[in-house]
């Protein structure tokens, strides 16, 4: 299960809206538990794929690279990705599948529709390599405070 | 000089986000990598030995397929080498 704040939900939702018709894309932050995914904090991006950002994203690894540093810096990883379909399905694509490398990583995916988001899901990469991985559905948590990994394994 | 693991790769690396490798240059230094974490292998390049397409690989902040002595280029032990698998998609 990918767990995160309303607030971080709520923001890379407006997100997709603020770049329909592109698409947009952005970094999670945070800690892997036992339990899934866990979201501390949202990293927007940039969309490099200018020649067609409607239905194309790429991040450019320099600003991946700054993000993960950023992580470093905050006792954080990165534990997934998200993007939007303007006018299309919140569904995993071909495209989505076949540039997906970071396994163990959530991607998240909200349908734009007409400007507004609608559906938002979450798929995690399954798998031990580029052969065999897979991408599952994964229910998403949101959260109404803010995800604290510690506290919740504190609590446990 | 140290080289920064991206999350996926952890697994092979003992947990380690950052681990420390000897090298005259990038080419020995991920050599030494992938000697020591021998499972990355696999990860980092294809069967015929070239670097997996969508696997980045930077010197500080260049791209090492971009510069003139590519896995040739010296490297101290200040210097930090970053391995960042591409993100990308769309619907």
């Amino acid at each position: 299960m990918l767990k995160l704040s309303r607030e971080d939900y709520e923001s890379l939702r407006a997100h997709g809206e603020e770049t329909y018709p592109h698409e947009c894309c952005g970094v999670l932050l945070g800690k892997s538990g036992v339990d899934g995914n866990h979201v501390h904090k949202i990293v927007r991006a940039g969309n490099t794929r200018t020649d067609r950002a409607h239905d194309r994203y790429n991040i450019a690894p320099e600003e991946l690279i700054r993000v993960q540093r950023q992580a470093r810096g905050l006792g954080l990883d990165i534990v997934g990705f998200y993007h939007s379909h303007p006018d299309h399905p919140a569904q995993w694509s071909q495209t989505d599948f076949e540039e997906a490398h970071w396994v163990g990583c959530s991607y998240i995916i909200t349908k734009i529709d007409k400007g507004k988001a609608t559906v938002t899901n979450s798929f995690l990469l399954s798998g031990t390599s580029e052969e065999d991985k897979k991408f599952l559905d994964e229910p998403v948590d949101v959260l109404a405070g803010q995800v604290d990994s510690a506290k919740e394994k504190a609590q446990v | 000089m140290k080289i920064h693991i991206p999350t996926p790769l952890r697994q092979y690396t003992g947990g380690q986000q950052t681990v420390t490798v000897d090298g005259a240059n990038v080419g020995e230094a991920l050599q030494h990598l992938t000697t020591n974490y021998a499972e990355l292998r696999n990860h980092l390049y294809t069967g015929e030995g070239k670097l997996r397409s969508f696997v980045n690989i930077y010197l500080n902040d260049d791209d090492i397929r971009y510069l003139p002595e590519k896995e040739a280029t010296k490297t101290g032990d200040s210097d930090e080498l970053t391995i960042i698998p591409s993100i990308a998609g769309g619907n």
